[in-house]
């Protein structure tokens, strides 16, 4: 390892060079553990603020996205569905931005389409649009999955409909009525015809715990993604803060 | 009279000690993704007999509740992971010295007479070049097991784009059921590897590391004092 004499030096004998190149490449082999250590510490550093992991890290997650949006990702690319008889009971993981009970009647959604004034959207409003069903594999970043059905309004239909214009953004922003959880999600995976704003699950209305009335179902990202209890939607170029990424998930989250 | 003679190759050398920090590291974070759903376990039915993990181990290596930060570290090394494997395998390839790893048709009889001798029967120990028929099987297996790595590694990364691969795979729960037992197949790898090399002996190590060792040669060839050959 390391140094390497290029040739045997003929004034000294076989035992003498091995001594040798012992010496140079055990010094050598030390010195790489020395460096491994080092890089290791570097790349565990004390993160940079609001981050949960290191500037390096984060780094990589970054050039890591870039290659799946320009190399690997196509809307074309639908995931698999499955039969009625495969569907699982979806656990509910988590209800951050939803501590507290919501009265149907009072929800909206506020639209902030962009280039134009904000709006208000009833749940009528959505579901006057086209009705779409899928049963997919919902995954979880903690590595589990479900088989779960969802139905309701393409995330496409819905920004063509009532924010046309607003495709041209580069990211689509949700956030709860309580404003606890938000999310971001890259235009061309909200585009996704499989991303729909959802508020039927396993043929029943999409109960409370599940995100009522509206959520997101996006089936090439994570469940992190996937927001439930939509207070407010809005189309951004600049990255939307979202919640998982801060606490140091990558913010792509694409499957 | 002795003589230097080349055990392994710079490069291989290279490729070898590289993957041992990266293979760390890979092994590392792919535990701290696998504690936040940890299925795995050897058992039938109702009955376990060994849960991938119990608590005591994930105590004892202070490995949990860092979900993100195991797979930005997984993400990260997986790169050099798969450099360092293919550049090990186009050198293999190219350099020629694939054909003292691979296994030949001898090979599995072979390995058994090795495995024989090993565990102190009698048997015989076969001619062998620079690994035994044994080494082949089981560092070849590992390469292969390598590339399974990365092609289960990427159908649960990207299971949507890389449909096709996962549902090639068996689907995304098998996908990581394989991706989890490969790498327990490495653990258990490591485990044999490192009684093997301490029972091989100081200069086997030291060849690991420097590349040479001594080795006696015929008396009478006086140009002959210091000889250094490809190795087989």
């Amino acid at each position: 390892m390391g140094t390497e004499p290029k040739a045997i030096d003929k004034r000294l004998t076989p035992e003498q060079e091995l001594a040798r190149r012992t010496r140079r490449s055990f010094i050598g082999l030390g010195a790489g553990a020395v460096g491994v250590a080092a890089a290791w510490h570097w790349l565990n550093a004390a993160p940079m603020e609001g981050d949960e992991i290191s500037a390096p890290l984060r780094r990589v997650l970054g050039f890591n996205e870039r290659v799946v949006r320009t190399a690997l990702y196509s809307e074309d690319h639908l995931v698999r569905t499955y039969p009625a008889s495969a569907i699982g009971k979806l656990k509910v993981n988590g209800d951050i931005g939803m501590e507290n009970p919501l009265d149907p009647a009072d929800w909206h959604l506020d639209l902030a389409p962009m280039g134009a004034p904000e709006r208000m959207l009833t749940i009528e409003d959505i579901r006057s649009l086209p009705r779409h069903e899928e049963i997919i594999d919902f995954k979880c970043v903690e590595g589990w999955s479900t088989v779960t059905q969802f139905a309701g309004a393409r995330v496409s239909d819905f920004t063509a409909l009532f924010a046309p214009g607003s495709e041209k953004a580069a990211f689509i922003g949700m956030v709860t009525p309580s404003k606890d959880y938000y999310i971001g999600v890259d235009m061309p995976s909200a585009l996704h015809p499989q991303a729909l704003l959802a508020w039927e699950m396993n043929g029943k209305p999409l109960e409370d715990r599940h995100g009522a009335p509206l959520r997101l179902m996006t089936p090439v990202k994570y469940g992190i993604k996937n927001i439930k209890r939509i207070g407010r939607i809005f189309y951004t170029n600049e990255r939307p803060a979202d919640y998982w990424a801060e606490q140091g998930y990558d913010y792509y989250a694409g499957l | 009279m002795k003589a230097l003679e080349e055990k392994h190759t710079l490069a291989t050398r290279w490729f070898h000690w590289i993957n041992v920090p990266i293979l760390s590291a890979m092994i590392f974070s792919g535990l701290l993704i696998y504690w936040a759903y940890d299925p795995y376990r050897i058992g039938l039915g109702t009955v376990t007999l060994f849960h991938f993990f119990p608590n005591w181990f994930y105590s004892l290596t202070g490995i949990g509740q860092s979900l993100a930060l195991g797979m930005a570290l997984h993400f990260a090394f997986a790169w050099l992971f798969v450099i360092n494997g293919i550049a090990y395998v186009f050198y293999t390839l190219i350099s020629g010295e694939w054909r003292g790893l691979v296994p030949d048709r001898n090979s599995f009889r072979e390995a058994l007479q090795v495995a024989l001798h090993d565990a102190g029967f009698k048997a015989p120990l076969p001619p062998q070049g620079r690994y035994n028929a044994a080494q082949r099987i089981t560092y070849s297996a590992i390469v292969f097991m390598g590339g399974l790595s990365l092609l289960t590694g990427l159908a649960i990364y990207k299971p949507a784009q890389l449909h096709w691969l996962t549902a090639s795979l068996g689907g995304y729960e098998w996908a990581r059921w394989e991706h989890f037992w490969l790498t327990m197949g490495y653990v258990a790898f490591f485990a044999i590897h490192i009684a093997q090399v301490i029972r091989a002996g100081w200069a086997n190590f030291r060849a690991m590391v420097c590349g040479y060792d001594l080795v006696g040669v015929d008396m009478g060839q006086e140009e002959a004092k210091v000889k250094v050959t490809g190795g087989d």
